[in-house]
C-alpha cells in the first residue's frame, strides 16, 4: 500500500513539473502576437496573411508544451507506474 | 465533487478481441455526416440561377482549392480531394463536443491515424519526384554525418502532428469537465440553501459561461487544429521535393 502511496504522490508531483514545458510556448507564442502585431501596423494591407502565418507559427511552437500536456495526462490519466509494482 | 475524465469506453466487443470504442462509433457519426452533407450539398448542381445551398458549395470548394493552390501550386491540386477530406473528418471529428459527444480527435489513434495517412503520402510524393536513389540520397544532405539526424527528423514529424492535434482536443476534453464540475460544485454551494428541492437541485450556473469558454474550446480549436494538420501535410509534401 505503501509503494503505491509513493508512486501516486510522485506521479502527481511529476505531472505538476510536467506542466512547467508550458512556459517556453508561452513565451514563444507571445513574442511572436508581439511581431505580428508590428507587422500589421506596417502593413495593414496584409493583415489576413500575417494572422494565418503567426496561427501556424504559434500551433508549431506550441508543440512542445503539448508534449508536456500528454505527459502529464499520462501520469495523471494512464499511469504506466502502478503496473510495475 | 466528482470529477471524471476517462478515455474512450469500449461500447461492445468483437471476435478475436476487438474493441469497438466510443472513438470509432463517434467517427461512424463523423462519417455518415460528412457524407450526407456533401451528398445534399451536391444535389442539382446547375449552371445558370444556382440557389443558395450551391453557392455555399462553391464557396466552401474555392476556399479549400485556394488554401492548396496558394501553398503547394497549381500543378498539386489533385491534393485537394485529401486535403478536403482531412479537414472535415479533423474539424467535425473535433466539434462533436459540442453536442455532448466525445470527440474522436481526443484519442490518439485518430490522430496517429490521419498522421501516418499524411506521413505515406508526403513520403509517396518525395519518392515520385525525385525517384527512390534521390528519396535515399536526400537524407544524407547537407553531409554524409547527419543522416541518423535527418531519419529522426523525418519519423518525428507524424509524432509531433499526432500529439499536437490530440493535446489540443484532449485538454479541451478535461478542461470543460473540470468547468462543469466546479460550477456544479459551486451551484451547489450557492443556491443549496433553497427551500424547494427543484431550485436547489438545478444547477442554474452551468448554464452560459461552459458555452463562451466552449467557443474557445471547441470550435476555435477545432477550426485551428484542423487547419494546422492540412498546412503541416501540405508544408511537408512541398518540402520534400
Amino acid at each position: 500500500m505503501m509503494e503505491r502511496a509513493i508512486i501516486l504522490a510522485a506521479s502527481a508531483v511529476g505531472a505538476g513539473l510536467a506542466m512547467i514545458a508550458g512556459i517556453g510556448p508561452g513565451i514563444g507564442q507571445g513574442y511572436a502576437a508581439g511581431k505580428a502585431a508590428e507587422a500589421v501596423g506596417r502593413q495593414p494591407e496584409a493583415k489576413s496573411e500575417i494572422t494565418s502565418t503567426m496561427l501556424f507559427g504559434c500551433a508549431v511552437a506550441e508543440s512542445t508544451g503539448i508534449y508536456g500536456l500528454v505527459v502529464a495526462m499520462i501520469l495523471l490519466f494512464a499511469n504506466p507506474l502502478i503496473g510495475l509494482l | 465533487m466528482n470529477v471524471s475524465v476517462t478515455g474512450p469506453k469500449i461500447i461492445f466487443q468483437l471476435p478475436f478481441g476487438i474493441h469497438i470504442t466510443e472513438t470509432v462509433v463517434n467517427m461512424w457519426i463523423v462519417m455518415a455526416l460528412l457524407t450526407l452533407l456533401s451528398l445534399w450539398l451536391t444535389r442539382n448542381l446547375k449552371v445558370r440561377n444556382p440557389g443558395k445551398r450551391q453557392l455555399a458549395a462553391e464557396k466552401i470548394y474555392l476556399m479549400l482549392t485556394g488554401l492548396v493552390k496558394g501553398t503547394m501550386g497549381k500543378e498539386q491540386s489533385f491534393f485537394v480531394t485529401y486535403i478536403c477530406a482531412l479537414f472535415g473528418m479533423s474539424m467535425f471529428g473535433s466539434l462533436m463536443g459540442l453536442i455532448g459527444l466525445r470527440p474522436p480527435t481526443a484519442d490518439l489513434s485518430t490522430t496517429l491515424g490521419f498522421a501516418l495517412v499524411s506521413f505515406v503520402l508526403t513520403q509517396t510524393v518525395k519518392i515520385k519526384s525525385g525517384g527512390f536513389l534521390g528519396f535515399l540520397k536526400s537524407f544524407t544532405e547537407p553531409v554524409a554525418v547527419i543522416t541518423p539526424l535527418n531519419i529522426i527528423s523525418e519519423v518525428a514529424s507524424p509524432i509531433s502532428m499526432a500529439f499536437r492535434h490530440f493535446g489540443n482536443i484532449a485538454s479541451g476534453v478535461v478542461i470543460s469537465a473540470l468547468i462543469y464540475g466546479a460550477l456544479a460544485a459551486l451551484s451547489n454551494a450557492v443556491l443549496g440553501w433553497l427551500p424547494n428541492s427543484f431550485l436547489a437541485s438545478v444547477p442554474w450556473l452551468m448554464a452560459g459561461l461552459p458555452a463562451v469558454l466552449s467557443l474557445y474550446f471547441d470550435v476555435f480549436t477545432s477550426f485551428l487544429q484542423a487547419y494546422i494538420i492540412c498546412m503541416l501535410t501540405m508544408v511537408f509534401a512541398t518540402d520534400s521535393e
